[in-house]
């Protein structure tokens, strides 16, 4: 490179050397472009599958086909000039190596993206780049702006992801496959399904999202608080071209489908309008370059949108030549920052004795922005005028109005972002007098800019002329480039020829009306601002409204949680329970109004007049416990519903259970007649509303019991591992009783781990009963005091029934079984 | 009879809640009890009544199994009563010497933590 750049080692001790491992670390996309750049020119198409989840029939499926080949050309290609680049960006950052583990986990998800055939395989990607997106753009995390940014833009990015897989979900589920290749073959099946609209709503969301279309544009200009190689790679080059990659790659089975084709022209063509005019009044290199970016994807949205031959040519065209240009014009950026501290356009002017070679990168991405001959930009743009004034109807002059708005903002762009840092003068573009930022009368001098190593001059100028290889060989892009890109995109075998000299004809009278118009917005700048500013529409739709929007929707998700937690969370059990009980008995009503049948009711009426006393005695008790105001009623009552339990054993052949029964409750009523005056009297403490509210929820969970308890005995088949009980209780474990055989042999493991249940219940109590709560120990002292008096009151034997009736119930227990 | 008893496991089952959601503990353990009961009826009822043929060998012979009531639930009822003894005395306890800490026996109290003693 020139002498004043390549001197990087003379600088002291400010800029560290590289490591070896730092330098060499753009081998590793290189090798990937290799791979790429074979596969491109012997024309191959590859299909990789490996098992992933067979269970779900997901497959780890890649198809490597022309539009796949042309993004992965991009993504690896830039990524070397970004893995170029960055070492010298970051050089002797103290976290380089976190941001280049990124890059590379970046570059992996989005060459998985273009490549997955499988659905769920490129959702995964694409949520991957989302993610590694949000960890760039916030990169320098101690800045509250970045990390707001990165938050912004992995919540849209990844609520579209989230809508995108739905959408691709639809379409396997109306294709009956997961592969793309067997989904976008089956285009007739998903025409007339009736679920193709939501399918297409869905999926746009998702392309919209990533793609920076308007109205969720706002995200990208944000995201330029990510560092500039990011910036560079990311949010000009691969990332944001993701959704205009979904919307190619299904283009084959969508177009002609008019909410599809419509929703896409819609949003292109806003979005290409309002971007182009909002970049030119943006100071800021990077949000100029960000909103020209948020214009092109307008543009390559509408042009996919479109759908013509000529369309997508232009489309394919113009993503490549862009790729290359505006990766250059962000790499500049970054180096002129770099050099004199600031992006202020207003405050950048005359570079060009300083960085000559940077100047000529700028010039060459400009110009190929612009649209001149002999550099790629000329022929996208000639394509695409061809592709809209070939049109019919109205279609012809909105989509040319478009495309010649966009592309004149694209020309004035050019000036903004690269001739004039290297070639205006003070004053230059003008500028709107109350916004000139403080301090910009001390403005840099050109020979007080730092001198920049090779690492930040390099990689543009490599970019910039490969702008002109691709407009000077027109035949060897169309070959390699457009041709198995366009065939993919339009699904059958398509051949196109390109040249850059089509004679004198519309495109070319457009072109020239485009330059003009473009020259003309940026040396009137000012009155050019002051007409997009005219109402505040544009404003409020570039950046206002949107915003709001998004601050506004945060909000209300914020107040939604908080609300609902307060419901739902509200620290007290009893509505956690009502909340279970009610959900519960409202799935059962669901289950037994859909499911099951009452038939044979007439059997479970057999009754016999005696068995009539125990469940009335059960419910007269329970009458009785409920509303009694007496603590030793209640427990009296309790107890004679254990009782009458007891007899209901019985009756019906369990003796077992009878006895059991009756040693338990027994114990359980002194228990309880020993401690409950220990315990306060009964006091009614909800209001009638609440206690009404508790009757309802506990009679529909009750009434919900009893249908579940008819339903399953009306339909109750004899259980089939009883025979196994009667043939061997005997034979094997020589016990006549079934019951005590099951709970001592067969299941003697349970039985065991019963009695520890019960042994660590009688440990508990114990020591709760031992426990003396020191004063000390209470955190509180108003807690403490009022231990103490409760003690007091109490009196010191308080414990002593209840400490000698635990140690006696494991030995009772066991009795019992 | 299974109607009758359907009828009977519905209304502790609507009992033992309606005494868990009150707030003051005392109901809550009485609830407890209850609810024990209530599982208890369930499952037996569930598992199939059978008059009067306990699930007892003769020495000679074993016949098929519908002679018998189904032992099977029996052994469950019979572990599900001991260990809702135990949870229930285990909770009776605990309560009492949450009241003798905190001196009150209304649930809406107790639902901070230490520091807020």
């Amino acid at each position: 490179m020139d002498d004043s750049t390549t001197d990087d080692t003379g600088r002291g001790n400010d800029r560290p050397r590289l490591g070896v491992a730092e330098s060499l670390l753009a081998t590793i996309p290189l090798i990937a472009f290799l791979v790429a750049a074979y596969l491109t020119v012997t024309g191959r198409t590859l299909r990789l599958v490996w098992s992933w989840v067979p269970s779900l029939q997901v497959e780890a499926s890649f198809q490597l086909d022309g539009l796949s080949l042309l993004f992965c050309l991009l993504i690896s290609g830039i990524g070397v000039m970004i893995f170029v680049y960055a070492p010298g960006y970051f050089r002797g950052h103290r976290d380089r190596w976190r941001l280049y583990t990124w890059l590379l986990l970046f570059m992996a998800a989005m060459l998985g993206l273009v490549t997955a055939d499988n659905v769920i395989m490129l959702f995964v990607c694409w949520e991957l780049t989302s993610l590694t997106s949000y960890l760039l753009i916030g990169f320098k995390h101690e800045s509250e702006k970045a990390r707001a940014a990165a938050l912004q833009a992995l919540l849209i990015t990844g609520a579209g992801g989230l809508c995108l897989l739905a959408g691709l979900l639809l379409l396997s589920r109306i294709a009956e496959s997961q592969e793309l290749s067997t989904i976008l073959g089956a285009a007739d099946a998903l025409k007339q399904s009736p679920l193709i609209t939501p399918a297409i709503i869905l999926i746009l969301l998702g392309a919209f999202t990533k793609s920076a279309q308007f109205p969720f544009h706002f995200w990208l200009p944000n995201a330029m608080e990510a560092p500039t190689p990011v910036s560079a790679y990311l949010h000009s080059a691969t990332m944001v071209k993701a959704g205009v990659y979904l919307v190619a790659r299904l283009s084959p089975a969508l177009t002609g489908v008019p909410l599809w084709d419509n929703l896409i022209v819609a949003a292109g063509g806003v979005t290409a309008v309002v971007g182009g005019a909002y970049a030119v009044r943006q100071y800021d290199l990077k949000r100029i370059l960000a909103f020209s970016t948020i214009s092109a994807l307008g543009c390559l949205m509408l042009l996919l949108g479109l759908g013509t031959k000529l369309a997508i040519e232009g489309a394919m065209l113009f993503l490549l030549s862009h790729a290359l240009y505006k990766a250059t014009l962000f790499l500049v950026a970054g180096a002129v920052d770099l050099g004199t501290g600031t992006r202020d356009i207003r405050r950048l002017y005359g570079l060009f004795a300083s960085y000559p070679l940077l100047a000529a990168a700028a010039i060459l991405a400009a110009c190929s922005k612009s649209g001149l001959p002999p550099f790629g930009g000329f022929l996208a743009k000639e394509v695409v005028y061809e592709a809209t004034t070939t049109l019919s109807g109205w279609a012809t002059w909105a989509t040319t109005i478009v495309a010649l708005l966009a592309n004149a903002c694209f020309v004035a762009v050019g000036g903004l972002a690269a001739v004039h840092p290297f070639f205006g003068k003070p004053g230059e573009p003008s500028v709107v007098p109350h916004e000139s930022p403080p301090g910009s009368s001390q403005l840099p001098a050109g020979g007080a800019a730092r001198l920049l190593g090779w690492r930040l001059v390099f990689p543009p100028v490599v970019l910039g002329l490969l702008g002109i290889v691709l407009g000077v060989l027109p035949s060897v892009t169309a070959l390699y480039f457009i041709s198995p890109a366009m065939s993919a995109v339009m699904g059958q075998d398509i051949g196109v020829k390109l040249s850059l000299w089509h004679g004198f004809n519309l495109p070319l009278l457009l072109s020239v009306l485009t330059v003009a118009a473009g020259v003309g917005i940026y040396v009137q700048r000012r009155r050019f601002v002051a007409w997009v500013d005219a109402g505040g529409i544009l404003r409020y739709a570039a950046e206002g409204g949107p915003q709001a929007a998004y601050r506004g929707s945060l909000a209300l998700l914020k107040f939604t949680a908080t609300w609902q937690t307060r419901i739902l969370q509200n620290g007290r059990l009893r509505l956690y329970l009502i909340t279970v009980l009610a959900s519960f008995a409202g799935l059962v009503i669901a289950a037994f109004l859909y499911r099951v049948e009452y038939t044979q009711f007439g059997k479970l009426l057999n009754l016999r007049l005696y068995e009539l006393v125990f469940p009335v005695l059960i419910l007269a008790a329970l009458a009785m416990a409920v509303t009694s105001t007496s603590r030793l009623a209640a427990v009296c009552a309790l107890g004679v519903i254990g009782f009458a339990l007891a007899m209901l054993f019985v009756l019906f052949g369990a003796p077992d259970l009878a006895m059991t029964q009756l040693a338990i409750e027994t114990l359980t009523v002194i228990l309880f007649v020993f401690v409950i005056y220990r315990l306060p009297r009964f006091a009614t403490l909800s209001s009638r509303g609440v206690r009404i509210r508790d009757a309802v929820v506990s009679l529909a969970v009750g009434g919900m019991m009893t249908v579940i308890v008819l339903a399953a005995t009306s339909a109750h088949a004899p259980s089939r591992v009883s025979q196994f009980f009667v043939d061997n209780s005997l034979a094997i474990a020589k016990g006549r009783n079934m019951v005590n055989v099951i709970l001592v042999d067969f299941r003697g493991v349970d039985t065991l781990g019963e009695i520890t249940v019960i042994a660590v219940a009688a440990l508990g109590i114990f020591s709760l009963m031992r426990l003396r709560l020191e004063p000390s120990q209470v955190p509180a002292e108003a807690a403490a005091d009022r231990t103490e008096t409760t003690l007091a009151a109490n009196g010191e034997d308080a414990s002593s029934p209840s400490e000698q009736a635990a140690p006696d119930k494991p030995s009772a227990t066991g009795r019992g079984e | 009879m299974e109607i009758l008893l359907a009828i009977t496991i519905g209304a502790l089952y609507a009992a033992a809640f309606y005494m868990l959601l009150r707030r003051s503990f005392v109901k809550v353990i009485l609830g407890l009890a209850i609810l024990s009961h209530a599982a208890n009826l369930f499952l037996f009822t569930v598992g199939g009544l059978t008059r009067g043929q306990a699930p007892l060998l003769s020495a000679e012979e074993n016949g098929p199994a519908e002679l018998y009531a189904d032992p099977l639930p029996q052994a469950l009822i019979l572990t599900a009563i001991v260990i809702g003894f135990g949870v229930q005395a285990f909770a009776l306890v605990l309560f009492k010497r949450v009241y003798q800490s905190v001196g009150s026996d209304d649930l809406d109290s107790l639902t901070g933590n230490d520091s807020e003693l």
